[in-house]
């Protein structure tokens, strides 16, 4: 089956700065693709490029096999797009817009349902502005799904969500794509890539660093544990730094921090029985998605 | 590609939604209905009081103040259209990113224009045929004796200061600057309309300069048709230049982000 989108060798520079250095990357029929990486990293412009919001200085894309720039009236009906900033006219009430916006499209989805899905029922008659930044962010999604696209770009899904909506929000992605949508989901959030996502880009610089499924991208990341145990009598660190399969370890107060591979939990309780020392408050703690964005990409995670 | 029957219904049909939701915001908006329909009106109303505005403009050609106010406050409607409603909203739109939203539709933007320039053409014909029935029935201003040159002049002004609108909305770079330059158009461009002094008493030079402003042009061709004459040439050319030129240059000018 040929991919439903395809970016070959994407490159963008606005002025003097490269927004997006190098990006290929391709996503199938049926798949919740997701695009992470740190701010200004890139992600916002490639997807606008696929979009067709903006014109690439190099690089091959197809999206359902068009081209987004000259097959843009066939595009635009195939394609729900949430924008990052993108908004309504301020006195425009919630089902007016639905109702505007569902007769662009040759066939709408029904925009009752996805107001009720939305959890914007009690809102129809609300005019855009006011609306707190929660429900402007659930009607720009019910405008991105009204045309009943076979692909949906969801930039920054459930920010200014909270955790709530948020989850909601996770349902009704779900759902769609439970009915055959393709979804690609540009976010922030490890939380809602690892719920979500079946496959990953990590994009850093511009550049697609890995593209993996989220536990993927976690094992080839930084395969590993924590390990942190209150050990019965004091011991030298030393009988630990000696282990192959321990890369660390670090002390907290009474606290012993061993980092180390998925096999170091065992050379770790070996060692400790041997000298009959007894772990006390054992926790294990496998690397999370979070851990690898630090790792690949030696940033923290915008916190928004 | 071809186009099927059904699928250009759907499109007549999303032309005239957006239509009538641009339309439905011009009123919510108020400022096309309460400054450019119900301030002129009370105007009209105060003016059409005063009886010493009754008696007839020296070289009026026997047209009383009151009579010449009528068409006057029509284009007052139509400047408050160009520069305070039309732009603002255009501007709004592009800098809250409406029109990048729409660009991502099927639809694009370009509808969204033009939906907002028939919305507000629409507020200027009830505005011109409120002010004329309300003078006619309320105050016996006789309706212009050249009803046909009327009705042309009044299509030419209307096309000139929307594409003025659409020219400051293509030049202002954001909704701020275009309100501003809306309101220090408005003033002069009112002034050259005899909204103060009618533009027969004004000294040579003014009144030379007047007959070039779209506003000054308007009234000389409404003049016209109110004395029962065809519209002469100059204003007329003059009105379908302002349209062309400020129409052209804002196309070419116009930025959707």
């Amino acid at each position: 089956m040929p991919p439903v989108i395809e970016v070959r060798d994407l490159h963008k520079r606005y002025d003097d700065k490269i927004a997006v250095d190098d990006v290929s990357l391709t996503v199938q029929e049926g798949e919740i693709f997701g695009i992470l990486g740190p701010n200004g990293a890139g992600k916002t412009t490639t997807v606008e490029c696929v979009e067709g919001l903006r014109t690439p200085d190099r690089g091959e894309i197809k999206v359902l096999g068009l081209d987004p720039l000259r097959d843009r009236a066939e595009l635009t009906r195939r394609l729900g797009v949430q924008l990052q900033a993108g908004h309504l006219p301020e006195r425009l009430q919630v089902a007016e817009a639905l109702e505007l916006y569902s007769s662009f499209y040759p066939e709408p989805a029904d925009w009752r349902g996805l107001l009720d899905g939305l959890g914007l029922a009690d809102k129809a008659k609300t005019r855009y502005a006011k609306l707190s930044g929660g429900q402007k962010q659930r009607l720009s999604i019910a405008l991105a799904l009204v045309g009943s696209p076979r692909v949906a770009i969801l930039d920054e899904l459930t920010t200014g969500l909270d955790p709530q909506a948020r989850r909601d929000t996770w349902d009704l992605i779900e759902g769609v794509r439970s009915r055959g949508v393709t979804i690609v989901l540009v976010t922030h959030f490890m939380e809602e890539a690892e719920r979500l996502c079946d496959r990953l880009a990590l994009i850093d610089a511009g550049r697609v660093v890995m593209v993996d499924t989220p536990a993927g991208l976690t094992e080839r990341a930084c395969a590993g544990q924590r390990i942190q145990f209150r050990p019965s009598r004091p011991m030298d660190d030393r009988l630990l730094t000696s282990l192959p399969d321990v890369s660390g370890v670090t002390r907290r107060g009474e606290l012993v921090i061993v980092n180390g591979n998925d096999n170091a939990l065992n050379a770790v309780t070996t060692v400790l029985a041997r000298n009959q020392i007894v772990a006390h408050q054992l926790r294990v703690e496998q690397a999370s998605l979070e851990d690898a964005f630090v790792r690949l990409t030696g940033k923290r995670p915008d916190p928004r | 590609m071809p186009m099927s029957a059904s699928k250009t219904a759907e499109r007549g049909s999303a032309t005239w939604r957006l239509i009538k939701a641009e339309s439905t915001l011009c009123v919510r908006d108020k400022v096309g209905p309460l400054w450019g329909i119900g301030f002129p009106l009370i105007l009209l109303v105060i003016l059409g009081s005063v009886s010493d505005l009754r008696t007839p403009v020296e070289g009026g050609g026997g047209l009383t103040y009151f009579d010449l106010y009528v068409p006057v406050l029509v284009l007052f409607n139509l400047a408050i259209l160009a520069t305070a409603s039309l732009p603002t909203t255009l501007a709004g739109y592009r800098e809250n990113g409406v029109l990048r939203r729409m660009r991502t539709t099927p639809v694009g933007p370009a509808r969204v224009l033009a939906a907002q320039l028939v919305a507000n053409f629409a507020i200027a014909v009830v505005a011109m045929v409120l002010f004329l029935g309300v003078a006619g029935f309320g105050f016996g201003v006789g309706l212009p004796e050249h009803l046909p040159g009327f009705a042309l002049a009044w299509l030419l002004a209307a096309a000139a200061l929307l594409a003025i609108g659409l020219l400051i909305t293509a030049l202002a770079p954001g909704r701020g600057p275009a309100t501003a330059i809306g309101t220090v158009l408005f003033f002069p461009m009112m002034f050259f309309a005899g909204l103060w002094v009618p533009i027969s008493q004004m000294p040579p030079l003014l009144r030379d300069i007047a007959h070039y402003t779209p506003l000054g042009a308007g009234m000389g061709a409404f003049q016209d048709a109110y004395q029962g004459h065809f519209p002469s040439v100059v204003p007329l050319l003059t009105l379908a230049a302002y349209a062309v030129v400020c129409a052209s240059v804002a196309i070419r000018w116009f930025r959707w982000e």
